[in-house]
């Protein structure tokens, strides 16, 4: 509808004349970003379909992804629990994936420390591993004190679950039932 | 809900805690449903509701039971429905006495443990109509330690979707519902004396606003019309939460709003995947699907275990454990996995009692716990008594927090309060921290069951940032190296974990595939014919190690090979039930009981309420969902005698959960704190309970420290110093403990500061300005927060007296790294229990409020101090499981096996 | 009207005006504030979708209103009003009057209307039509439809730029930065705008600001962009150009926040108050569909259940253009007033 901005037919009061927009408060002023604009929802790479994370409602949410980055997280319209709606988290998804505050290292405070180290992930997987093992070995019941057969450790505990995937809840469930820990629980208790 | 005629949210604050499930009430509202919101607050979900009635906090039991009372007095439950579809019919064991006849316990209470033995709470038995506790009755768990049993039951929902067991469905039932014994006539004596002069002095609700609301409901149930009720944690988180939810299902079941459209009880849960993990437990007490943990001392052996679980001849599914059982072990132990060995039972660990998240948190205190894995939680915020968990937390030998931002769990120790007061130094802090950083729900594949129970699966989007990996990768490779580290290990505890299949393939990234272990989850054919394929259905598992499957309520999501959690069918390409959109557990149905949405002989209700019906032509059950019934069986059929499981399920038997096939009115088990709900106070009220002598549920649990201490409460001397009621609760701009919402900038603007909400009226009283500062006093702590003075909370008449409540959001904490910090309403909180699920009561408190900001360091501590001193409190205070009563009653109490006097709580102490 | 004489006031169709020759139907929103739930998930999905700064993060203890108002940085802010009875009572006296004095802003009298609710979808679903039957509004039961009057309320509404017929920021402005776009709404132009600040005060309801450095930044270098350029809401001008819904009506939960061709909008809205109204909540009004109204009628409609100032909206809002013939023929007057006095005093002078 408006003319393109560079040739010479594109100088504003020509356009202002040849356009009708004789008060200039219309298609002969914008400019060239203006006359190029795109959402970002019709530029990006991919949409992917996901679940909001925050409540139990289950919303659905189209995940837009440019250059392997999210740049837009909205509403469903095709999911019949939400039909494209979010409230106010479920709308501030995309600022939590891309938080600028979000940690992205893992962390190491050592006993007595004041600040926080940076380790390797392996190097801390490696860890805990090992102090797993150790806690086990140290706190190892085979039999409660009245003598019946309970092959577990009391001294290795865990919270959290509810904003987690099923599968992951089932990975966490068995390997600590295997390692006989069973202190195991999450926010549906709280 | 959208089809719902009424609509009562109670113990909810559904506008703002789940605003876009909150359209379907809109739409509701806007087709004509009537919206009824009771809280003791006026939200965002009254702003919208028709009628907001203000109830006095943790009062729901007599309000219910009122209506409960008004409905059976003047005959206006559904007769038809409450005949054929619940217990109302069936006789309860003479043994039974009501707490209207023991001020305040129920038959069976054990004052020494603080537990029920619920053997007289029983069925009477056809077989042996006069003596039901004889052999033909039905049995009351026979473990020989009170203790370990009644604590092991307390894990409430050991018995999860399963009901209780019975021995069998034998019962004696009295359909013209006159017998005294009936659950019908048990029910209404029960209610009695809840009356709306009760309600009117008890909650504050005056009388034309309790009928108003009664008149709502029954105006809106029937054949042509249903109720629905919505309710969250303004329920659960109570000393007697779960009767709070049992009251409910009680009128819902006498008004005929279960298993049809519109109608139901709805749990709106606060969490992506709160239902999945607690379907797929990371919960202590249970396996997935519901199954129990075995108990040392009562599930020594599979046989004992699942003899537990259901016996073969009461009715419905849960007869059929052992095939569940058998294939969740073959699942998590493969091959090492045989019939001869018990399918491995005796891998799994041993239960002793209670291992909450609260229990452990006080073992943590005591230097018990070693080693703590706090996954995309933040409990030094959002726990009750943030304080003791923080505490506690700097008694770890380590730590490991997995979480998207340093929340203030992964920081308490630098930045927690207590090191302001100087409880805690961080040079003496022995315990190692890990942060490690997770992946957000786009950087990962996987499932999420939302409140209706459908899975969802979410494609990933992109790779996780830097060094954050999924939970599934995190612990995948820490089983993974866990297991190379005690290779060749012959120690015999180390065989689990040895034997674990533990084999997941993992993409180029080295990721692990989450799809291989949701197929794990649904379960697999091992023999024969179909071996290798996955199962379509739970009723293809078997007992003989033949099949596999990881949560047996799961499996048909992979039937076929497809993963149907990834349906997504438009909502504009199919009809409004959306079958085709995920998949909702079990077997795809998407309203539980449906069969109740017919008439005994199979027929619609009415036209209006049309869901799901037995086509005689065809002699199917058909209709607008999966019948959650079994298809062919005609509503005629009546099982033999002597049949047990799906084939005892009679043709009008709608509750196939339930052991009796029934909607429970009178829970004969399953409930550790009574067969029917009934009003206690809170653990804190300024009221006394003017029902019974019972001041509070005897049946909660109670923890006497000195670091868990309580107010005085109704007449009690110093119960003045904490005059006040306080609730707590959400916002919709934040999101719990605030891990989620509090650093994000532009949630935290919409909510940038911890306030308190109060009445102009109690602002008058009291000094406080709108705008300013409060400082709120408890028995355990004291915080700071901004004055918002509102209309919409209001004073309310109790007995004539006036009664303020405060209203206290819950999300900010005390830390350095989050865009918006403020002091934690959970700090004010203390350790009670409901002892079903062993939820806190955290929604009703007491306290003092005062103007101006809380001191700071020491002085904090002593402010607190000089309260509780002023207050005469010690920790036996409010701790009594048993309040005195005279010696007849005392007496009387004995003969139904409900002791007299209660041990003082400190001999008790260490309970669970 | 010709041309000149409708581009400054009354009732016309503003995209053809300013140019557009293929403009599609004029957009806006509708805005029922009577389903406003107060979420606020259309301020976050706005700035989230517009990548905006924040005005700041102090509690304003106005009820939950932390936002304050529209500006430079918020676009779309939502209003919590909380009412006693009496006020109710008011409110629902004067929508009552409105209708009877037959103001167009309201909608058509509803009484003779047949605003039946619709009718229950497959069976399924409450049929208040045999409720709303009843001449006295009761139910069948005998329950009135409308209770007596609630002892007390919270309103809540969504407000945003009306994106006018008659736009005082669009004719002020000496750069050319706001234009009026091909779907009739108003925009501004960040890369064009020097900030000049014309538009700041011709807009009747302070909608248009500059962004001021107080503005924080929601981005890890800190950085907020177009400090001193004048901004508000584009109506998702990016998103309309690929036909999609502006973020915040597609977030909206109880559809509060519609969209679609502004006949569209003030249909629904004209309908949405017949049926209040029919059910008794004569405090329902509409905002902004009127088009002889001093702004020629709003691009953004909104149903009010109380007086426009009570959410902090001008009663009677008139754009400072609309009287600029009046005032050049005035000027005119004078000028040739001038020019007689001094022809006047000149021949005066030649005395």
């Amino acid at each position: 509808m408006a003319g393109n901005g560079s040739s010479f037919l594109g100088w504003p009061v020509l356009r202002q004349l040849a356009s009708g927009d004789l008060l200039g408060r219309g298609a002969a002023v914008t400019s060239r970003r203006t006359r190029e604009t795109e959402p970002r929802t019709s530029t990006a790479d991919r949409v992917v379909q996901s679940v909001c994370p925050y409540c139990a409602v289950g919303c659905g949410q189209r995940v837009f992804v440019k250059d392997e980055k999210v740049v837009q997280i909205e509403g469903d319209p095709d999911s019949p629990v939400s039909r494209g709606r979010l409230c106010p988290k479920g709308a501030a998804s995309e600022q939590l994936v891309n938080s600028p505050s979000r940690q992205t290292e893992v962390l190491y405070r050592a006993p007595g420390a004041t600040e926080w180290q940076r380790i390797d992930r392996d190097t801390a997987i490696d860890m805990i591993a090992e102090r797993y093992l150790e806690s086990r070995r140290n706190t190892w019941q085979e039999l409660d004190d009245k003598g019946r057969r309970v092959r577990r450790t009391m001294g290795i505990a865990s919270l959290g679950g509810a904003t987690l995937d099923n599968e992951e809840n089932y990975l966490m469930k068995k390997l600590y039932t295997a390692t006989g820990a069973i202190q195991i629980e999450n926010q549906a208790r709280i | 809900m959208a089809n719902a005629d009424c609509i009562v949210i109670q113990g909810s604050n559904m506008a703002e805690c789940h605003p876009v499930g909150f359209q379907w009430v809109a739409e509701a509202k806007a087709r004509g449903a009537r919206v009824i919101h009771i809280d003791p607050r006026f939200t965002r979900t009254s702003a919208i509701a028709d009628t907001h009635v203000p109830v006095r906090a943790g009062t729901d039991v007599v309000l219910l039971g009122a209506i409960i009372n008004h409905v059976l007095s003047n005959d206006l439950y559904f007769h038809d429905y409450v005949v054929a579809y619940t217990n109302a019919a069936t006789l309860v064991s003479e043994d039974f006495v009501d707490t209207e006849d023991l001020d305040g316990v129920f038959s069976g209470y054990d004052p020494r443990t603080g537990a029920y033995d619920s053997e007289s709470w029983a069925y009477q038995s056809r077989a042996e109509p006069q003596v039901p506790d004889q052999e033909g009755g039905i049995q009351g768990p026979t473990g020989d330690e009170p203790d370990a049993k009644t604590r092991a039951h307390a894990g409430g929902h050991t018995l999860g979707a399963s009901g209780a067991a019975l021995e069998h469905a034998q019962v004696v039932r009295d359909e013209t519902l006159q017998h005294p014994r009936t659950v019908f006539q048990i029910l209404r004596r029960h209610y009695r004396r809840y009356t709306p002069e009760m309600v009117r002095d008890v909650c504050g609700i005056p009388v034309e606003q309790f009928h108003e609301v009664a008149r709502a409901i029954v105006e809106n149930s029937g054949r042509e019309r249903t109720t629905c009720f919505a309710y969250a944690l303004g329920w659960t988180q109570h000393s007697l939460g779960a009767q709070f939810i049992r009251a409910a299902a009680i009128l819902q079941l006498l008004m005929g709003n279960m298993g049809r459209p519109g109608g139901g009880i709805m749990a709106l849960r606060g969490h992506a995947c709160i239902q999945g993990s607690t379907d797929i437990p990371t919960l202590f007490n249970i396996l997935p699907g519901y199954l129990p943990m075995p108990v040392a001392g009562e599930h020594d052996t599979l046989e004992d275990y699942l003899a537990s679980i259901a016996s073969p001849l009461q009715k419905g599914y849960w007869t059929e454990a052992p095939a569940y059982t058998a294939s969740l072990l073959k699942a998590w132990f493969g091959d090492a996995a045989t019939p001869d060995n018990d399918f491995c039972y005796d891998y799994l660990p041993r239960l002793t009692g209670a291992h909450g998240t609260y229990q452990t948190v006080m073992e943590m205190l005591d230097g018990k716990v070693e080693g703590y894995f706090v996954v995309g939680q933040n409990p030094a915020v959002g726990s009750a008594h943030a304080r003791m968990q923080r505490l506690a937390l700097g008694q770890l030998r380590w730590l490991v927090v997995r979480d998207l931002q340093l929340i203030e769990t992964a920081t308490f120790w630098k930045d927690s309060p207590e090191i302001a007061t100087g409880e805690l130094r961080t040079e003496d802090i022995r315990t190692e921290v890990f942060f490690m950083p997770a992946a957000t729900h786009v950087e990962k594949a996987g499932t999420f069951t939302q409140t209706q129970r459908m899975l969802q699966w979410r494609h990933q989007a992109v790779t996780p940032p830097g060094q954050a990996q999924s939970e599934l990768d995190f612990y995948y490779e820490l089983g993974r190296r866990m297991r190379e580290r005690l290779a060749g290990s012959t120690d015999e505890r180390d065989r689990p974990l040895l034997d674990l299949t533990w084999d997941y393939p993992q993409d180029e990234h080295g990721e692990v595939d989450g799809e291989a272990v949701l197929r794990e989850i649904n379960g697999y054919h091992l023999t024969g014919d179909r071996a290798g394929e996955l199962l379509s259905s739970f009723t293809e598992m078997r007992a003989d190690g033949s099949t596999s499957g990881g949560c047996w309520i799961y499996t048909g999501v992979f039937a076929g090979g497809v993963n149907r959690s990834a349906n997504r069918v438009p909502r504009d390409q199919q009809d409004e039930t959306a079958a085709e959109w995920g998949w909702a557990w079990p077997m795809n149905r998407r309203i539980l009981y449906n069969r109740a949405s017919a008439d005994p002989q199979g027929r619609p209700w009415s036209e209006r309420k049309k869901y799901v019906w037995w086509d005689e032509e065809a002699g199917r059950w058909v209709g607008k969902d999966v019948p959650d019934f079994p298809a062919d069986r005609d509503p005629s059929y009546r099982p033999a005698p002597d049949q047990g499981g799906p084939a005892a399920i009679s043709g009008d038997d709608p509750f196939i959960m339930q052991s009796d096939g029934k909607g429970w009115l009178f829970a004969p088990k399953g409930m550790v704190d009574g067969p029917l709900p009934t009003h206690y106070e809170a653990q804190e009220s300024p009221v006394r309970n003017p029902l019974y002598t019972q001041q509070r549920n005897p049946g909660r649990l109670v923890y006497p420290r000195k670091d868990n201490l309580w107010s005085p409460s109704g007449d009690e001397p110093g119960s003045d110093v904490y005059p006040y009621v306080f609730t707590t609760y959400r916002l919709t701009e934040h999101h719990t403990a605030g891990g989620m919402s509090r650093w994000l900038p532009y949630l935290s603007e919409l909510q940038p500061e911890m306030f308190c909400e109060v009445s102009p009226e109690l602002a008058a009283e009291v000094g406080l300005e709108n705008g300013g500062w409060a400082t709120i006093v408890s028995a355990r702590s004291a915080i700071e927060a901004r004055v918002l003075v509102t209309d919409r909370v209001r004073p309310l008449t109790v007995k004539g007296r006036t009664l303020h409540q405060i209203g206290l959001p819950y999300h900010w904490g005390i830390g350095r790294d989050a865009v918006v910090e403020g002091d934690s309403a959970n700090d004010l909180l203390g350790l009670v229990l409901d002892p079903n699920v062993h939820i806190q009561e955290s929604k009703v408190a007491a306290c003092d409020i005062r103007p101006g900001r809380r001191p700071h360091g020491d002085a904090l501590l002593r402010l607190v101090e000089e309260y509780q001193s002023r207050a005469g409190i010690t920790a036996v205070t409010g701790n009594e499981r048993l309040d005195e009563v005279t010696p007849e009653m005392a007496a009387r109490r004995a003969a139904a096996g409900s002791g007299q006097q209660a041990p003082a709580p400190d001999e008790t102490e260490g309970e669970g | 009207m010709g041309y000149l004489a409708r581009q400054l006031a009354g009732p016309t169709d503003p995209a053809p005006d300013a140019g557009w020759t293929e403009a599609p139907e004029r957009k806006g929103f509708f805005t029922d504030t009577s389903i406003c739930i107060g979420c606020k998930a259309c301020e976050v999905a706005c700035k989230e979708w517009n990548a905006l700064p924040l005005d700041g993060l102090s509690l304003s203890a106005n009820s939950y209103d932390n936002t304050g108002g529209l500006g430079a940085s918020t676009w779309r802010h939502v209003a919590f009003v909380e009412q006693s009875q009496d006020r109710i009572a008011q409110a629902r006296e004067s929508g009552r009057r409105l209708v009877e004095l037959g103001m167009p802003g309201v909608g058509a009298p509803p009484a003779r209307r047949e605003a039946m609710p619709p009718a229950p979808v497959d069976g399924h679903g409450p049929d208040l039509r045999d409720m709303l039957a009843a001449a006295n509004a009761t139910t069948v039961e005998g329950t009135p439809v409308v209770g007596p009057l609630p002892d007390f309320r919270w309103l809540m509404a969504s407000d945003v730029c009306k994106h006018c017929t008659h736009a005082g920021c669009l004719d002020v402005c000496p750069t050319g930065a706001l234009f009026r776009s091909e779907h009739g709404t108003v925009v501004v132009q960040a890369d064009v705008c020097n900030g000049c600040g014309y538009c700041v005060g011709a807009c009747p309801f302070g909608v248009i600001e500059r962004r001021s450095d107080s503005a924080v930044s929601v981005r890890g270098d800190g950085h907020v962009p177009d400090v001193g350029v004048a901004q508000k809401c584009t109506l998702c001008y990016d998103r309309l150009t690929d036909d999609q819904t502006p973020a915040c009506a597609q977030t909206c939960p109880t559809t509060s926040i519609r969209f679609g061709t502004r006949e569209e909008m003030v249909a629904i809205a004209r309908e949405r108050v017949a049926q209040l109204h029919q059910q008794g909540f004569t405090e329902a009004r509409l905002y902004g569909a009127n088009d002889d109204d001093g702004v020629g009628g709003t691009g953004s409609v909104f149903l009010l259940l109380d007086e426009p100032e009570v959410y902090g909206l001008p009663p009677d809002p008139v754009v400072p253009t609309a009287k600029l013939p009046e005032m050049f023929r005035t000027a005119g007057l004078a000028g040739v007033g001038l020019l007689g006095a001094a022809a006047v005093a000149f021949l005066g002078g030649r005395r």
